[in-house]
Order: structure tokens, then C-alpha cells, then sequence
């Protein structure tokens, strides 16, 4: 009973919070624009946080998902959108039809995710990324030769529902889920598998079983976040899923630290909104608009240097495998920490009281 | 004494689990005609061998000769090509290791596996893994840090940070987690000081006086030979020699080839 109070907590902050939030930016289309961005981003880079940073699985196709829950999701919509749920009134039936389809986005890129992972987990390193990234990119062409789904102009129309509210709800969603798999015993056999997965076997862990369940979870959210992102666009391109965008949120979670979820949202955030903040500057400098329009060209180049940068200065990335919550005010209580390894490696002389 | 085990060493060769001559307790674990290739490549051609109750059995060869794929074949890490393996006289070959740790086996296995950026508490609470009794885990815990004050002091610490025989000895008290009856070791004395090695197999030897038993991999023969009640020499896949601890110790063949006399 305690255990569920403390699960619905951060939902009870969070509901008060968003709902406030998306009255005070009722006027700021841009600012809200802006939000939904960050929150998809983070949506994405946390969900795959939990294969490659927790479980320590190499997963490049994240994009991939997005995609299947984007376009699966931005359908159902579409074809509903002509309907209500009677007893409702029009604008709650939206949203509950929205979450619905945010959910079977979620359900289709999850079953995606075990055919795709079934297989290729029983892989090592490297393959698992080219398998990965194979996957992508066959979603993303199969999508742009399928009448369906409006080919390569996209698929149009798609309501948009996504408000701060629930796009925040949903990243709220993904952190305690992912905070949840990370402080339980089933994300301590992650971690065991990431450090070592012959130890890990080993323990008892079925290693393959949980590899392609993390890797299920991940890519339910990353069809959520698709879904999220296709219902604010409202069109739904091919080229909002190449493999650009997997390797954006691959960097995303190098920089923040892999295995680190709060390292995930800090990176999310920042590097969402470094292009704007880069538009911003280049029109200041420059005075004309030349430069700033091309932004997003720059972008990338400008990933990759960070990138650089940071794996020289700080490889373990911008938190290592450590969370906010760890950290200074936050740490939690414990027992006096032993003396430093220094003091207590094996002199010879001190080993008897030591050592049995 | 060295014709017996001469002898024993000859009856052996034919892959027949002959009767051995001193008495041994009912057996735990026993292989028989095990194969384990990787590929193309053959690793073990017909190992038979058995680990009585209580017993600590060495398992001692060169490199190569297969120990190491002995082991992770009984453990449930590899699946071999032909062969039985027995647990409790159940059949387990080709099981998997999450189905054979609850079944009372624990393998530490080759190069410590210690989940190095975890802590020492964290190492050990995976090593139950597979256990919901937090009581009895936490006793076991206890009973870790009391075969190993070390780690005790280390508990919080990144187990990374770690000496090597201190690392051994995590790898140890893990294994002992999960309760097994049958502990399976490879190579607990690589690469560590003549001081650590000691500590370490005293360690083991009050393990198995609490009636775990011991299927030990071991290049050096000789603390091997000291600490088991029984031996197998493992040459090139096969099994070449069995005996006592004592008696191989004592035939010619095994210093000339295993301890440089």
C-alpha cells in the first residue's frame, strides 16, 4: 500500500504542475513548440538509455520505433478523428482517443521491438548495432512506398492533440519507469549484464530474456515519443526518422552519461535546445538571417565536435553512470564510508588482523 | 602408491568412469563422455569425471587442455555436443544456467567476473539473485564477511577499486550466495600473490567443511593436488589420470609435467 502511494507521488506533483503550466503558456505557441520538442527528445534519449546505458546493449536505431509508433499512431487518429466517445465531451473523448493511440503506437513498435530483438540480442556488440541500424533504415523505406502512409510526402492531417500536458506526462511516465527498472532487481541483472554478462549468467540471470525485454520497454516508449511527436506536427515525413535522428539521441546519452537517466534528460535538453539558442546568437552576430537559416546543417557537425570534445575531457560523459538524485543534497543516507584503498591495501604486516 | 595411481591413470584412458580405487562418497555431480566443440574445434573429447558429496575435486591440465569448457559445460554456459551430465542423478546437460543455479550450482568463473563498477554489497546481492528470502540472504551475507572481514570494510566501495585477491575473494562470497552445494571455481589463484593464494584456499577448505562441495580448475597443480581429496589431469580434451590428491601428487609423470621436478 505504502509502495503505491510512493508510485502515484510523482504523479500527484506532476498533474498539478503540467496542468498549471499549459495555462500559464496559453500565449507562448513558440515556448509550448519548443517544450514539446524537449519532451519527446527526452522520451526518446531515456528510453534508450535503458538498452544501451543500462544494459550496455548497443542500439542505433532508435529512430526506427519513433517512426513505427509516429505513423501507426498519427493513423489510428486520423481514421478515428471523425468520431467521439459519446458520453464524453468532445475535447476529453480527443484525448482519450490521442492516449489511445499513443498506446497502440507504443504496443506495435514494442512488438517490433522483440522481432527485431529476439534475434539480433543473441549478438554481440557491433552486430547488434548494424542490425539495429539496418532496421531503421528499412522502416523508414518501407514507410516511403506505402500508399498508406502518404509515401515520401508524409502522412497528413494527423489531429493535433499533443498539448504540454500530456507530452510532459508522458516524460514524467518514462523517468519513473525507468528509475523504477534501474532501482529494482530486475534493472540490478541489467547493470550485471552491462559490467559482465558471463558473471552475469553465471548468477542465474537469463541474460538473453532481459536483454530483449529492456529492449521491448525502450521501444514502446520510443513509439510513444513518435506518437506524442506525430500528433503536434501533424505531418508525419520519412525524413524525421533517418538515421540522423538516431544518432541524435545516441549523442544524447553519450553526453549525458550512459546509464545515467537524469545525465539523459540534461543532454536531451540541452542539445534540443542548442540549435535554437545557436539561431538565436548567429542573428545577433551576423545581423542577417543567412546564417541562422541554416542551423540545422550545422547542427550535426557541431554534435560531433561536442562529442569529440567530451570524450577527451570526460569519457564517462557528463554523469557518468550516476544520477541527479545522487548526488550532494540528494544523496540518500549511509553508512559511514569505508577508509580510502590507499590505507587499506595488504601490507604485509598488517594482514593477520585482516585476514582470517 | 604410484603403481595404484599409475594403474588407475591406465584404466582411465579407455573414457570408461572406472571405479576408483580408494572409497569414494555417492556422487553429486558426474560427467560421462562429454563432448564440447566451438565450431570446428574440438575442446573436449570424452571427459568422464565425478564430484562425490562433501568432496573438493581438482581438475588440473595445461593450458588448453580444456578445463575451463569442463566447467562452463557443467555450469550450463555452453551446450555440449554429446555427453551426460548429472546433477542428484537429474539429468541437466544442455540446461541453462538460470535453470541450474536454483538447482545448487554456483560457478566463480574464469577472471574473477566481478561486476567491477558495482560495490561489494551490490556484487553480493546479485549473487543471490535468483533468492527472495531477504533474511536468509542477509545471513549469508554476514556469513561472507565473516570468511571475509576484507570485504566487510570495503562493502560500499566500487569493487573496481578492489586488489586482485580481494576481487577473488568478492568472486568467492558471490558464488557462496546462492547457497550452492556444488561451488565451481576456475583458476581462483591466477595472477595473485603465494600470500593471497594461501588465504584464499584456507578459505575454500572451511567452505567445504560446511559441506559444499568444491569442482576446482587449476594450472597450479600443486596447491591443487594439496587441497583436493580427489584429481583429474585433463591433457588435450581428455581425461589422462585420476587419483587422490596425495597419490598424484606422488606419481613421477604429474612433477615432471605439472610441478617441474
Amino acid at each position: 500500500m505504502g509502495g503505491v502511494i510512493r508510485g502515484l507521488l510523482p504523479f500527484a506533483v506532476a498533474v498539478p504542475v503540467l496542468a498549471a503550466l499549459q495555462v500559464l503558456t496559453a500565449d507562448a505557441p513558440f515556448l509550448v513548440i519548443l517544450s514539446l520538442t524537449v519532451g519527446v527528445n527526452i522520451v526518446l534519449a531515456v528510453s534508450l538509455n535503458i538498452v544501451n546505458g543500462m544494459t550496455g546493449q548497443f542500439s542505433i536505431g532508435h529512430a526506427g520505433f519513433m517512426a513505427v509508433g509516429a505513423y501507426v499512431g498519427g493513423v489510428l487518429s486520423k481514421v478515428t478523428s471523425e468520431y467521439g466517445i459519446s458520453f464524453l465531451p468532445e475535447v476529453v473523448s480527443d484525448q482519450v482517443l490521442f492516449a489511445l493511440s499513443l498506446v497502440v503506437g507504443g504496443a506495435v513498435a514494442a512488438l517490433f521491438g522483440f522481432v527485431v530483438g529476439l534475434p539480433s540480442l543473441r549478438l554481440k556488440g557491433d552486430y547488434l548495432a548494424i542490425v539495429t541500424l539496418g532496421f531503421g533504415e528499412i522502416i523508414r523505406v518501407v514507410v516511403q512506398n506505402t500508399e498508406l502512409f502518404g509515401k515520401a510526402l508524409g502522412l497528413s492531417g494527423v489531429p493535433a492533440r499533443t498539448t504540454l500536458f500530456s507530452c510532459w506526462l508522458v516524460v514524467v511516465v518514462v523517468v519513473v519507469v525507468a528509475k523504477r527498472i534501474h532501482d529494482s532487481s530486475h534493472g540490478r541483472a541489467l547493470l550485471a549484464i552491462r559490467e559482465d554478462e558471463i558473471a552475469a549468467e553465471a548468477m542465474g540471470v537469463n541474460t538473453t530474456a532481459y536483454k530483449v525485454r529492456s529492449f521491448v520497454v525502450a521501444s514502446f516508449f520510443a513509439g510513444v515519443a513518435g506518437g506524442v511527436f506525430a500528433h503536434y506536427q501533424s505531418i508525419v515525413a520519412p525524413s524525421s526518422f533517418t538515421y540522423v535522428k538516431s544518432m541524435e539521441v545516441v549523442v544524447m546519452i553519450v553526453a549525458g552519461g550512459l546509464g545515467s537517466t537524469t545525465g539523459a534528460i540534461v543532454a536531451a535538453v540541452f542539445l534540443t535546445l542548442l540549435p535554437e539558442g545557436l539561431r538565436s546568437v548567429l542573428l545577433a552576430v551576423t545581423g542577417d538571417g543567412a546564417l541562422a537559416q541554416k542551423v540545422e546543417q550545422i547542427r550535426m557537425p557541431l554534435y560531433g565536435l561536442l562529442l569529440v570534445v567530451l570524450m577527451l575531457l570526460r569519457p564517462q560523459g557528463l554523469f557518468g553512470t550516476r544520477e541527479l538524485w545522487d548526488m550532494g543534497p540528494f544523496r540518500k543516507k549511509r553508512a559511514p564510508s569505508p577508509p580510502s584503498p590507499l590505507s587499506s591495501s595488504a601490507s604485509p604486516g598488517a594482514a593477520p588482523e585482516v585476514v582470517r | 602408491m604410484t603403481s595404484a595411481a599409475a594403474s588407475t591413470a591406465a584404466s582411465t584412458a579407455a573414457a570408461t568412469p572406472a571405479p576408483s580405487p580408494t572409497a569414494r562418497p555417492p556422487a553429486l555431480l558426474s560427467v560421462g563422455d562429454l563432448h564440447v566443440s566451438y565450431g570446428a574445434i574440438t575442446a573436449l573429447r570424452g571427459v568422464s569425471l565425478s564430484v562425490g558429496q562433501g568432496e573438493i575435486v581438482a581438475l588440473i591440465g595445461a593450458n588448453g587442455a580444456g578445463k575451463t569448457s569442463t566447467l562452463r559445460a557443467v555450469s550450463g554456459m555452453l551446450s555440449p555436443k554429446q555427453g551426460s551430465i548429472t546433477l542428484d542423478g537429474k539429468p541437466i546437460a544442455g540446461r541453462k544456467s538460470h535453470e541450474l543455479v536454483p538447482l545448487g550450482m554456483a560457478h566463480a568463473p574464469e577472471g574473477r567476473g566481478i561486476f567491477l563498477n558495482l560495490s561489494v554489497d551490490e556484487n553480493l546481492t546479485l549473487g543471490a539473485y535468483l533468492r527472495s528470502d531477504h533474511e536468509g540472504i542477509e545471513a549469508d551475507r554476514e556469513n561472507g564477511f565473516t570468511l571475509f572481514p576484507r570485504l566487510r570494510e570495503r562493502r560500499q566501495q566500487r569493487a573496481g577499486t578492489l586488489s586482485g585477491g580481494e576481487q577473488q575473494m568478492l568472486a568467492v562470497a558471490r558464488a557462496l550466495m546462492s547457497r550452492p552445494r556444488l561451488l565451481l571455481l576456475d583458476e581462483p589463484s591466477l595472477g595473485l600473490a603465494p600470500q593471497v593464494i594461501e588465504t584464499i584456499f584456507k578459505i575454500l577448505r572451511a567452505v567445504n567443511q560446511t559441506g559444499v562441495s568444491i569442482l576446482l580448475v587449476e594450472q597450479n597443480a600443486h596447491l591443487a593436488l594439496g587441497v583436493a581429496h580427489h584429481a583429474y589431469v585433463l591433457e588435450t580434451g581428455q581425461i589422462v589420470m585420476e587419483g587422490t590428491g596425495k597419490d598424484l601428487l606422488a606419481t613421477d609423470e604429474i612433477r615432471r609435467a605439472y610441478l617441474g621436478e
